[in-house]
């Protein structure tokens, strides 16, 4: 009886190895994204502020595409010219180089202008922070700073913001201050590249004494993972990520639009997280539900992923491979998380089975058998996989390490090196024993 | 009664009769000879009859102490070379002949008058000659096989050079534990490590080696700097792989210095550690000057072999087949002919347990067969713990005899005192005790 319902089983595994072969696409009719280009309009239309510009000129710098560039650039001249960061319009000009026709050359008339408003703005406000010092109203000092930070940022001076945003913390009075202080600081090390920073004035700003809203604390969230992110902490950055209530909207476009916590989020599950772990916060969590819609193609992907479909999933990586590689944030760990993901669907493939044909899994990853091998060997290697590939008959088995005979190697291993180790230290307490009692004749010689 | 005798003494032919007289008598017969030998070295030197013709006079086995006084004045001038076969064919005799009881009355003597049969023979360059009575004469000098005397080392040189590296295993299983010389020890383990490595007993060999390296030692020697080399690749030949760091019982001085002296070594364990033949062999072709001068080149090509062994072991973890080709192609070999010769021969050697298929060129790998059930075994593992058992007591032994020892107790108290002093006070204190 038991052995007809594994019979029945077996089969059943059979049928859902050809279904993740050839047989994926006319089963389900899923839309699945084709990995045509980037709309950048679209793209840029999700980010606000300094990031926006930033992205823009990040993607121009990263596609091989020339009119994707040239769009690229386009959209960012226009961008910069909306702000006052004459540095930053100077080098987007540059970077045009004349390509976009007369309308898109330097234009000295807007940055005389706006780098002499600039100027004055610059001494107003150095004039009334210093009427507010003598004054010593603490609010009043504050704001001064505060709007000194403002200020460097729009002109893009980093480092410059960072200081007096930092300032304003003497002056706080109420929790409300100082979490406004941190969200500040937060922005302005995100843009720097200052990961370290932003974890300080995460915690920070989690210490305040009153409950956060939950805007704040979703954009605390978001840049808590991206810390993380960066840090390649992918587990923590996916738990991060997760975390982050649907409250945070559009309200944090200056650094992160929603789509990207799903994508960040949902990659970085995948990559780190285990089966159930998949199941219980990814897609049973209804907070991060409302994220993935807007990115359907990585809802599709975790789905595929945790149903066993493999060769869907990957083909929706693959297809989105090449729009990721042009995120600011995630450029550098694609390569990475992909290969994690990949790795870790090798390994859940080859779990239940104690002997896996190797053609039937090379057609599930729509590889060839060889690559295939190749993949399985460092997995092993890295113990990863307990098994040993059969290369002859192209079957994969799998291993059950013996305890007893592993116990008993360990047993003889260890009394070995004990009895190696207590000789050696005999002989040494002799010799320091000998070189003692030489040191004593001596001296009493 | 000493003055007495030494009134009797004038002349070397008394004193051979006090030999005859005494040597054959109690204990106490033997240490009166003994004193009266002592006294008589300048007699010896200034007496008109050659010493020779009275060793003649004398039985080595009977009159064994007597016979090394005069033979250690007999051979203390120099020797021609010509005479130096005739000398050292004396020395053999007497060294087989002798009584043990009486030689470790003076063994200084015995040990100079080895040292000097040691440098005859090599002087006729007839090492092998030396190996069997150098053997007895380490026998006869031990008061225990836990000892190790001045002349281990001299024995084990002259296996080294005589090729006779079975000879030398005989004395390398006897477990040392009592050390006089530091210097002693240091040549006694460098010369038995690399005995194993001509034997191939790697284990043993890095067991020898490491003691040298992690010995106490207050200055940084030559022996340390040659073993750690050795240590370096013998370690890749026998783990694959190599740590830097030092256990911590090692001296200051040793971790401190070896390295600076062995840096193409290290390199070479650097290489070995990426896994790829070719970058290994390029290591080898910069170095091979000074592996050469330090006459480890055939250790260093060993290494390179052990490189293939390896990479076809850790194909087995992988595969329980695998074609000749692929693994020619994986390990890096010219061709499947050459894959297979090396497969082959590490079946032979029991590395790798495979059967080769040479119809399809396929080999099918296997787990190792042991399963821990045979009586033999069985009778291993118990023997293995016998042995840690007498270890174990041995520990607790030599911890008691420390804890009683005057010189280590005055030594731990005067640091104790010192220590809790400097806390207090920064002033100096000197304590005695």
């Amino acid at each position: 009886m038991e052995d007809e319902d594994d019979l029945a089983g077996q089969m059943m595994d059979e049928s859902e190895i050809y279904s993740n072969g050839d047989g994926a696409e006319t089963q389900r009719h899923r839309p699945i994204i084709s990995g045509e280009q980037l709309d950048i309009e679209a793209y840029a239309a999700m980010y606000s502020g300094r990031t926006k510009i930033m992205r823009l000129l990040f993607i121009a710098e990263q596609c091989d595409n020339v009119s994707m560039q040239l769009e690229a650039l386009r959209m960012a001249y226009d961008e910069v010219k909306k702000g006052e960061n004459t540095h930053l319009f100077g080098e987007v000009v540059q970077k045009i180089d004349g390509r976009l026709g007369p309308n898109y050359g330097p234009d000295s008339s807007w940055t005389d202008t706006v780098d002499h408003r600039a100027e004055q703005r610059k001494e107003k406000l150095e004039n009334e922070l210093n009427a507010y010092r003598t004054n010593l109203i603490k609010e009043s000092i504050r704001m001064g700073h505060n709007d000194f930070g403002n200020f460097y940022y729009a002109h893009g001076a980093l480092a410059e913001a960072f200081k007096n945003y930092v300032r304003t913390r003497d002056y706080c009075t109420t929790s409300k201050h100082i979490v406004h202080m941190c969200s500040n600081a937060i922005l302005v090390s995100i843009e720097m590249g200052q990961f370290t920073h932003v974890t300080n004035y995460i915690s920070k700003a989690e210490q305040s004494q009153d409950a956060l809203d939950a805007v704040t604390s979703a954009k605390l969230r978001c840049a808590a993972g991206l810390a993380h992110l960066e840090g390649k902490k992918y587990k923590l950055a996916a738990r991060k990520f997760l975390e982050t209530s649907p409250e945070l909207g559009n309200h944090y476009t200056e650094v992160i639009a929603p789509q990207d916590v799903a994508t960040y989020g949902g990659l970085c599950a995948l990559a780190s997280f285990d089966r159930t772990e998949l199941k219980t916060k990814v897609i049973d969590n209804i907070n991060f539900r409302n994220f993935l819609e807007l990115v359907p193609a990585i809802r599709e992907l975790i789905q595929d992923f945790y149903t066993s479909h493999y060769a869907s999933c990957l083909e929706y990586l693959e297809n989105m491979k090449a729009n990721l590689l042009l995120d600011i944030h995630l450029h550098d760990h694609v390569e990475t998380l992909f290969d994690q993901i990949r790795n870790k669907a090798l390994i859940q493939y080859t779990h239940p089975f104690v002997s896996v044909d190797l053609r039937m899994m090379a057609n599930a990853f729509k590889t060839s058998v060889t690559g295939l091998e190749k993949e399985l060997e460092a997995l092993i290697t890295e113990n990863q996989i307990q098994a040993r590939i059969d290369s002859h008959n192209k079957v994969l088995y799998a291993r059950h390490a013996d305890q007893r005979n592993a116990t008993f190697q360990r047993v003889l291993l260890t009394g070995g090196e004990f009895d190696r180790d207590v000789r050696a230290m005999l002989l040494r307490a002799s010799l320091m024993k000998h070189e003692h009692s030489l040191k004593v004749s001596r001296k009493q010689h | 009664m000493g003055g007495g005798m030494n009134l009797n003494m004038n002349s070397a032919e008394s004193l051979v009769a006090q030999i005859l007289g005494l040597s054959g008598g109690s204990a106490k017969d033997l240490a009166h000879l003994h004193h009266l030998l002592k006294q008589s070295d300048d007699l010896l030197l200034s007496s008109d009859s050659p010493p020779a013709s009275l060793l003649s006079q004398l039985d080595p086995s009977v009159h064994s102490l007597g016979y090394l006084y005069i033979l250690e004045v007999c051979t203390s001038g120099p020797i021609s070379k010509e005479q130096s076969g005739e000398v050292a064919l004396l020395i053999a005799r007497f060294i087989e002949a002798c009584k043990a009881d009486q030689i470790c009355l003076a063994p200084d003597k015995f040990i100079s008058v080895c040292k000097r049969f040691k440098d005859q023979v090599l002087l006729v360059e007839a090492p092998i000659r030396g190996v069997a009575p150098m053997l007895t004469a380490v026998r006869k000098l031990q008061t225990s096989s836990e000892q190790l005397t001045a002349l281990h080392s001299d024995f084990l040189l002259l296996c080294l050079l005589a090729k006779c590296y079975k000879t030398g295993l005989s004395v390398l299983e006897d477990y040392i534990y009592e050390v006089d010389q530091p210097r002693d020890f240091f040549l006694y383990c460098y010369y038995g490590g690399m005995i194993c490595i001509g034997q191939k007993q790697f284990h043993k060999a890095l067991e020898l080696l490491h003691n040298v390296v992690t010995a106490p030692m207050s200055a940084v020697n030559a022996i340390a700097v040659e073993a750690y080399k050795k240590y370096i690749l013998v370690s890749l030949i026998h783990f694959g792989q190599f740590s830097t760091s030092f256990p911590k019982y090692t001296s200051s001085v040793a971790q401190r210095n070896l390295k600076n002296f062995s840096q193409p070594y290290l390199d070479l364990a650097n290489s070995y550690s990426t896994g790829k033949i070719s970058e290994l062999e390029s290591c080898v072709q910069t170095n091979k000057e000074k592996f050469e001068t330090d006459y480890n080149l055939g250790l260093v090509k060993q290494v390179v072999s052990s490189m293939y062994k390896r990479n076809i072991q850790r194909l087995t973890q992988t595969y329980l087949t695998l074609s000749l080709q692929d693994i020619a192609n994986t390990v890096q070999l010219k061709s499947s002919k050459e894959a297979e010769m090396h497969v082959l021969q590490m079946i032979q050697d029991g590395e790798i347990y495979a059967t080769i298929n040479q119809k399809d060129g396929m080999v099918r790998f296997f787990e190792d067969p042991e399963q821990y059930k045979s009586c033999q075994m069985i009778e291993h593992i118990d023997s293995s713990i016998q042995r840690v058992m007498v270890l174990s007591k041995k520990l607790s032994t030599m911890e008691e005899q420390m804890s009683c020892d005057p010189l280590y107790l005055s030594k731990v108290g005067r640091e104790r005192h010192r220590y809790d002093f400097e806390d207090l006070d920064s002033a100096p204190h000197k304590f005695n005790i």
